[in-house]
């Protein structure tokens, strides 16, 4: 835990003092060069706007109306058929859509069963082990300006939904119960 | 799909709060995530400009396609259509181990340079190609080998041993990282079939 600690922190300084050398060594006028590289920044922020505005408010609708809640009250019985945790089950369906809205359903989990629980071991093993598909998703293609995803979100759910089962598998294997 | 998933959740969303009155909620829902979208990309300029101008350094000193080179033989399997020496192999290797290595801040604004080359080689075209496709199933299943806000949170509420869940997370995020190529390379085969008929 240490060792996780200390490397967290040391490692962007790390990197930059590596990089600025580096440039330094192979002569790169390191100073234009992060001024011109930076510029872009600017630019790919305002243009991801749009983008993020459109996803973020259909999200939010789906949520503050209440049917997202609805929607986890039809996957808990249906989970519990095939004898998946139905406590954890929404978070994976949540982890896909709102990256806010499930570290709070995480959070909450671990709060409610303990953190060394099965379920609280399950539940931060999933928050931990993917990303919010829609946002990567939104983001990454909003940057650039490609609208058309094609194959993109099948991809990303189904691979999420395959996170998921593995998930439970693994922490059955290594915890039990 | 994007289209179907995001015209649903707002018809399904108002139509759900007519039937339950929580109407004003969706109100407030609306105004709030259009401000909080606004806030996150501007708040996103700090750490994009920061990245982008480190990592030009690094480009111009050639650290990135030795970052590439090293990754080579895998990332020209998983990517088969960039070209071998390819500016947007070293921003590909560079996001996956930034991701890794848990630095989202850094990983973002590396892969939205590598989406960036990905759309030149695809002649700009507005939608996704096959290598798109790829980096970003990789992406929203990333490799993570330290989940840093999950210990936080597990620390939070007592956790007897708070980084216990690195090994399962790094297993279950390995698994399927190697599962979304598959995935993706079964609907690249899928697309290829369906060319392939008239």
């Amino acid at each position: 835990m240490a060792i996780v600690q200390l490397l967290s922190v040391w490692l962007i300084p790390a990197l930059i003092v590596f990089i600025l050398l580096y440039g330094t060594a192979k002569k790169v006028p390191t100073y234009e060069a992060f001024v011109e590289g930076g510029k872009e920044g600017i630019e790919i922020a305002f243009s991801l706007i749009p983008y993020l505005v459109g996803m973020l408010v259909s999200v939010s609708i789906f949520r503050a109306s209440g049917a997202l809640d609805a929607m986890m009250e039809v996957i808990k019985p249906l989970a519990d058929a095939i004898g998946l945790p139905a406590e954890v089950v929404p978070l994976a369906a949540l982890r896909t859509l709102s990256g806010t809205a499930a570290l709070g359903m995480t959070t909450d989990l671990i709060a409610t069963y303990g953190p060394d629980s099965f379920i609280g071991r399950l539940a931060s093993t999933i928050q931990g082990s993917t990303e919010t598909t829609l946002y990567v998703l939104t983001v990454y293609f909003g940057a650039v300006g490609v609208k058309k995803m094609g194959d993109a979100l099948k991809v990303g759910i189904l691979a999420d939904i395959l996170s998921f089962i593995v998930s439970v598998f693994i922490v059955l294997f290594v915890f039990g119960r | 799909m994007v289209n179907l998933i995001w015209v649903m959740m707002a018809v399904i969303g108002i139509v759900f709060a007519a039937a339950n009155g929580t109407m004003d909620e969706v109100n407030k829902a609306v105004f709030e995530s259009a401000k909080e979208a606004v806030t996150i990309s501007i708040g996103m300029i700090s750490i994009l400009v920061f990245w982008l101008g480190l990592m030009a350094i690094a480009e111009r000193a050639g650290l990135l396609d030795k970052a590439a080179r090293l990754f080579m033989p895998l990332v020209r399997r998983l990517f088969p259509e960039v070209p071998p020496g390819h500016p947007a192999l070293g921003y590909i290797v560079s996001n996956m181990v930034a991701n890794m290595f848990g630095l989202g801040n850094a990983a973002t604004p590396m892969g939205i340079k590598a989406m960036e080359q990905l759309k030149k080689l695809n002649g700009g075209r507005d939608e996704a190609s096959r290598s798109m496709v790829t980096f970003l199933a990789i992406n929203t299943s990333s490799i993570t080998l330290i989940p840093a806000t999950v210990i936080s949170i597990r620390m939070t509420y007592g956790s007897a041993s708070p980084g216990e869940i690195i090994g399962t997370t790094v297993i279950a995020s390995t698994i399927s990282t190697i599962g979304a190529v598959l995935i993706d390379r079964y609907y690249y085969w899928k697309r290829m079939r369906k060319g392939r008929k008239p």
